[in-house]
């Protein structure tokens, strides 16, 4: 191949809005539930049902227009997208087509490259069909739910970028409190247009779109299957075609579901049933100042604020209850870095899920962990010591002065040490005479007497130092 | 007095109770309806149970509500909760709600008596009831002729005295209409004031369910009723005022626009009546003033291109899988629908479905669905200007008297041309009603259609009752219960 292909792709990602009922009626919008029980005659589109469009879910939506830079628009409406399957109840997704509630948005990723966020809107998700016992059954329990659909400009170049983009839009409707952006269950899809085209090239190649993923995984997977694929297709001299793709996860490739020429006609138009949503400059604002600090936000405080490194930074950012924890534990340290190193070393690694981060389920609370690094910061306990304490409140849950005497506390200032290490010379004379001797091996075993006897309180240079001055001939 | 005040008068003095009085509605439907064809279904049992209630009621010497008591029918697009609801549509045969509409909650608490639903074209798709499954309704004024549509039951039931009166839909017409053939009262209220909550979608953003009653005070009363604000449906605002104290307000001085758009392709007979519906209305003060109103020259299509557009994605939904009509034989849930979808829809109804389709597929979006709701703009336009110079606007209702059987089947096209008078009101939202104003040479009535601005029901309201008290044209037929 002599020619270098360049991956050009955009996304399209529905996120599930955890509001407590449905777009468009009072119905749970719990996941799981008996088939069909969170379902009533709005949300299964019984003839002469109307939809009531549920505000919670404009709010939601705002909010993660404001995050991610959008405008929002004062005026928008409901359309109808209309085609014909089983788990679409009107025949019809209630959606937005020509003025969605944001747009115009932008996310930066760390490599420094902008993606454009074309455009927000929120619509109704379908039901779900459930293939069983060689027959076909429809559950309409998530018929309904709300979901915002964030759809970007083609500004991916690599797999790399789209996975930092989806995990900051997860971790961004978490902090915003609006998705669980549960990729597992769905709460999160992901459609990938994607066209390659030849290095240093401006125009964009003909595309394909890989419909429905939601994991990671799939997600880099398909894209560079169908990079290379498209890639092969261009070298080999033929052309890409037009088409709507599955991706297989079995079988780890894209197949066809529909050309462009049987694309389907939506035959969009405006909702009747639905007035004219209108949102106030001064509703805007109002959400707009209610927003969280955001992650890219946080982390760059946590760097400035407490010298974090960046990764350490980044790393407490994607958990914002860890993160309000560590920043408790840090209040009033001169070293919040000791509390950090707590906290991502053996507090994480024993939190184990990504879940537990998540939920941030530490047996003992954030004043305990401070009162540890303040010894540790105090001198009064050393490392090694710090680090076993930590182990056994992980294990019991309790605060550290109730797994530490009162003796392991106290510091061993200059005079304790110099009694300490004359006790220890007289208690080994041998050694003493040894290293007169000229043994500097001899030295360690009374280093090693002193910090037995401070539980390993005391500095070990400092006590080395000490002995050396004693044993001055 | 109303016919409603007169059968709640009888009641609170006795002369009948309301056992007697909804058996004798029901003994005469099980009589006369053989003939009219105006119920789809009778509801005797959900009847005498009112009934049961307001006799109890009376006998605790209690005061009615204004509308307890009633013997009434509902148009078969409005849910009832274990009524069977069906459209007149083979595609809704047996489908059973499981909630009721808004209006029905409504008239259940003010105690209506529901005797039954009524026919209709299918899907409110018609201008005869003859597109209905079940067959056409019949004129009770001659049976050689239809009732009108679609709401041709609920009117060929109140002038042939089966109800007192009957809840009907309009999209285009189809209360006005009926009403109109079938020499009754009917109101389609303000897009907005009654809730749409349970109506059977046909054209969303032109659907209002209304009355058809003998007199505009009955329709005044059922209005002042049923025009109650409903939180489940966005585009409904509920009235602004009441129009049954106002009916004895008089209209000297009352403004009446006669577009002159309106007039032309009229039978001189339906032109006759409306001169003299003038006359009568010059007499009682009102002042007369003719104008032009060129944008209705665009009503008809802008109406077909709208309400067929909202008609394929509202019947959209009926495809055998949830309830309602599945074809038998089938090979995979495509088949399934298709076949399901071709045997449960009449012609009609599949005819305005593939418009609405093309109408709003990408290629002639623009040519049609787009332009159409841009002249929907002007239409509205026109009005709000024509309000200017006027009160209220007098037309004719239909531009003929009823049509014998079998004339709509004939050329679409033809029977379409005939809505030109009915049609503009929705597009624009507002309200009209239909009150008939004399009888052609064959005896067959002519309907005088009054329209208001938004949410003004009550001057036309008052102006068809001061027009019935000074010249009534009601003619009894035959049919039915006497009271």
């Amino acid at each position: 191949m002599s020619c270098e292909y360049e991956l050009v792709a955009g996304l399209e990602t529905h996120v599930e809005l955890s509001t407590k009922t449905k777009i468009f009626c009072s119905c749970s919008t719990a996941f799981g539930g008996q088939p069909n029980s969170h379902c009533c005659p709005v949300c299964i589109g019984l003839p002469g049902t109307l939809p009531k469009l549920n505000r919670q879910v404009v709010r939601y939506a705002i909010r993660a227009g404001l995050a991610l830079g959008c405008r929002i628009s004062e005026i928008s409406k409901m359309d109808r997208k209309n085609y014909v399957y089983p788990d679409l109840p009107k025949a019809y997704q209630i959606s937005q087509f020509d003025k969605p509630l944001c747009r115009d948005g932008a996310v930066e990723l760390s490599n420094g490259r902008t993606i454009r966020i074309n455009r927000i809107h929120i619509e109704e998700d379908a039901g779900k069909l459930i293939h069983e016992r060689g027959d076909t059954f429809v559950d309409y329990n998530r018929g309904g739910v709300p979901l915002i659909e964030i759809v970007t400009e083609p500004d991916f170049r690599s797999v790399s970028e789209v996975k930092e983009y989806v995990e900051l839009l997860q971790l961004t409707m978490k902090y915003l409190g609006i998705s669980d952006c549960r990729m597992e269950e769905g709460s999160l899809r992901c459609d990938v247009n994607l066209s390659v085209r030849p290095q240093g090239s401006e125009t964009l190649g003909t595309r394909t779109e890989i419909k429905n993923m939601n994991s990671f995984t799939h997600i880099a997977r398909a894209i560079e299957y169908e990079f290379s694929r498209q890639q092969e297709l261009l070298a080999a001299g033929e052309p890409v075609i037009q088409e709507t793709l599955r991706y297989d996860t079995t079988s780890g490739v894209t197949e066809s579901m529909r050309s462009k020429e049987d694309a389907q006609d939506y035959r969009y138009f405006r909702d009747p049933d639905l007035v004219t949503i209108r949102v106030t400059p001064e509703e805007i604002e109002e959400l707009r100042a209610s927003l969280p600090e955001l992650p890219a936000a946080k982390a760059i405080r946590f760097t400035a604020q407490y010298g974090l490194s960046g990764a350490d930074s980044a790393l407490l950012s994607r958990y914002p209850r860890c993160a309000d924890y560590f920043e408790q534990a840090a209040a009033g340290l001169k070293k919040p870095r000791i509390a950090a190193n707590f906290l991502l070393g053996q507090v994480f690694s024993r939190l184990g899920s990504e879940a537990a981060k998540e939920a941030c389920v530490i047996p003992f609370d954030a004043a305990a962990l401070h009162r540890l690094a303040a010894l540790v910061e105090d001198g009064k306990i050393n490392m090694g010591l710090a680090k076993s304490t930590l182990e056994r409140m992980l294990d019991l849950g309790k605060g550290p002065e109730d797994l530490l005497s009162p003796a392991d506390m106290e510091a061993v200032d200059d005079k304790k040490l110099e009694e300490l290490c004359r006790a220890a010379i007289e208690a080994d004379p041998r050694a003493a005479e040894g290293f007169l001797g000229g043994k500097e091996k001899a030295l360690q075993a009374l280093i090693g007497a002193v910090m037995r006897a401070t539980r390993g309180r005391a500095s070990a240079p400092a006590a080395e130092k000490q002995l050396r001055m004693l044993l001055k001939p | 007095m109303s016919m409603i005040q007169v059968v709640q008068a009888k009641l609170a003095a006795g002369e009948f109770s309301c056992r007697e009085l909804t058996c004798a509605y029901l003994d005469a439907i099980g009589r006369d309806n053989g003939a009219l064809n105006a119920y789809v279904r009778t509801t005797p049992d959900v009847a005498l149970e009112a009934a049961d209630r307001v006799d109890r009621k009376l006998a605790r010497g209690e005061a009615l509500l204004p509308l307890e008591g009633v013997p009434m029918t509902l148009k078969d697009n409005i849910s009832t909760r274990g009524v069977e609801t069906t459209c007149c549509s083979r595609m809704l045969q047996g489908y059973v709600p499981i909630y009721s509409a808004f209006v029905w909650e409504v008239l259940q608490k003010q105690g209506a008596v529901l005797l039954g639903k009524t026919n209709m074209d299918e899907f409110a798709m018609g201008s005869s009831s003859e597109t209905s499954c079940f067959g056409g309704s019949l004129n009770p004024h001659d049976l050689s002729r239809v009732a009108g549509g679609s709401s041709g039951g609920a009117a060929s039931a109140v002038a042939g005295n089966l109800a007192v009166y009957g809840l009907g839909s309009d999209t285009g017409g189809s209360i006005r209409q009926p009403a109109s053939f079938c020499g009754v009262t009917g109101l389609k209220p303000s897009y907005g004031a009654v809730s749409r909550f349970g109506l059977v979608a046909y054209a969303s953003s032109l659907d209002q369910i209304g009355p058809i009653a003998p007199s505009a005070g009955d329709c005044a009363a059922i209005y002042d009723v049923i025009s109650e604000y409903d939180p489940m449906d966005s585009t409904c605002r509920g009235r602004r005022e009441a129009a049954l104290p106002r009916l004895e307000e008089g209209i000297r001085g009352m403004k009446i626009g006669m577009p002159e758009e309106y007039f032309s392709g009229v039978r001189p007979e339906v032109l006759s009546a409306l001169e003299s519906a003038g006359e009568v209305f010059r007499s009682l003060g009102a002042e007369l003033v003719p104008f032009r109103l060129p944008a209705l020259q665009y009503a008809l299509p802008v109406y077909y291109i709208l309400a067929c557009a909202e008609a394929a994605s509202n019947l959209g939904r009926y495809d055998g899988i949830r309830y309602g009509y599945r074809t038998a034989h089938y090979s995979g849930v495509h088949d399934m629908v298709c076949r399901t979808r071709t045997e449960g829809f009449g012609k009609e109804v599949q005819r305005r479905i593939l418009l609405g389709n093309y109408v709003l597929s990408s290629g002639y979006y623009d040519a049609y669905y787009k332009k159409a709701q841009g002249l929907r703009g002007a239409i509205v336009k026109g009005f709000r200007e024509a309000f200017e110079k006027c009160d209220i606007i007098m037309a004719p209702t239909v531009p003929m008297t009823a049509f014998p059987q079998n004339f709509t089947g004939a050329d679409p096209v033809e029977t379409y041309l005939t809505d030109i008078c009915t049609v503009p009101v929705n597009i624009a939202g507002l309200p009209a009603l239909s009150t008939p104003c004399g009888y052609d040479s064959g005896g067959l009535p002519i309907g005088m259609q009054l329209i208001g601005n938004t949410f003004c029901e009550a001057s036309i309201l008052t102006a068809a009752h001061q027009y019935e008290k000074a010249a009534g044209q009601h003619k009894a037929t035959k049919w039915g219960v006497t009271l």
